[in-house]
């Protein structure tokens, strides 16, 4: 995780143990956003600790992060 | 003969009469039946059914969202934080790191400290990992949860979840999903006996007489899923559920005659016609 920059290349990132492709630098928000999640209704843990809902905005992502996105779902 | 003048009216809802409320975790609700939202088939049916019951509580899974299957909602879409407490399950988690990463994913939600807390033991019969149960409820009430461990019916590990801080202990009646009813029911008197938190029988329970047999052994509530879920008309159940809930707890508070071995007339024995 680091301070957001100018996205200019790819990098591979884990999420929900997949990998995936994000630009250099885009936020948790962007990344959710692109997929269409809304941010109010999930959680996410970054690197094994979980990241508050406020910094999904600031907090980009960079080569071989980690992301857990989990929401509620029926259970019992 | 004249009509009489005077009518008693009955009360029309006895609903009304029900002491008010009861405590869990430092909140007080007043139905004593709490329900869990899986194994509906359409989230719309689990809302009717959550009205038809009158839970004010209602359990959740926390699951990793399906990044390509974005339509899937979030059952937050569904649920009013305002009406009712969602109440996040460890379900799945098969040691006390996994259940302590999930109540804390569960809790950052923002909702509340409650959790229930599931440690699974054995995969057949859902049994809990009792060892790790005690575990994770100590680490968790430490970090301020509200821990409401889903348990055996042993009262020995009912006793050393009170003491690690458990807000309640949720002995099952029978393994979760089965639907057998309270198989043991001396455990769960023995367990009432032995705690002072409230108890709240958690899995098993398979129609309304199970509810009632359950609450007039005097426990506080029941949690049920797969009951209301998989009946045939899941609206109708949870209706029967919330009246079964009431009328054994009822039932309990009104204390129950003593069994007897010989019948007891209940008609006047003098003044029979022809005596």
């Amino acid at each position: 995780m680091s301070n957001p920059t100018v996205a200019n290349n790819t990098v591979e990132i884990v999420v929900n143990g997949e990998p995936r492709l994000v630009a250099d630098g885009a936020t948790v928000e962007m990344f959710l956003t692109a997929h269409e999640i809304d941010p109010d209704t999930v959680v996410v843990e970054a690197n094994g600790v979980i990241l508050p809902r406020d910094r999904f905005g600031v907090t980009a992502l960079s080569a071989g992060d980690t992301l857990e996105v989990v929401h509620f779902v029926g259970g019992g | 003969m004249t009509e009489a003048t005077t009518t008693q009216s009955m009360p029309s809802d006895a609903v009304a009469d029900l002491p008010t409320g009861w405590q869990l975790g430092g909140r007080t609700f007043r139905s004593r039946l709490i329900i869990g939202s899986g194994k509906y088939d359409s989230p719309e049916t689990m809302v009717r059914c959550l009205e038809a019951s009158g839970a004010e509580v209602i359990t959740v899974a926390v699951r990793r969202v399906k990044l390509d299957a974005s339509d899937e909602a979030s059952l937050l879409h569904y649920l009013d934080p305002d009406k009712v407490l969602i109440l996040p399950n460890t379900a799945g988690c098969y040691s006390a790191d996994d259940a302590i990463r999930v109540a804390r994913l569960g809790r950052a939600a923002g909702l509340s400290d409650f959790i229930k807390l599931e440690v699974i033991g054995d995969e057949r019969t859902l049994y809990p990992d009792v060892e790790g149960l005690v575990a994770a409820t100590r680490t968790l009430v430490d970090e301020g949860f509200t821990v409401l461990p889903y348990t055996n019916d042993d009262v020995v590990i009912a006793r050393r979840l009170e003491e690690a801080g458990a807000a309640a202990v949720m002995p099952l009646a029978s393994p979760i999903g089965s639907g057998l009813g309270v198989t043991n029911p001396l455990n769960i008197q023995f367990i009432l006996e032995a705690v002072s938190v409230p108890v709240i029988v958690d899995a098993g329970v398979g129609t309304a007489s199970d509810a009632a047999v359950a609450m007039e052994l005097g426990v506080d509530g029941i949690l049920m899923n797969t009951a209301i879920a998989t009946a045939d008309d899941p609206v109708l159940m949870a209706t029967a559920m919330r009246h079964a809930v009431e009328a054994g707890r009822l039932a309990f508070e009104a204390g129950r005659m003593p069994r007897r071995q010989w019948a007891s007339a209940s008609s006047p024995t003098e003044g029979r016609v022809g005596d």
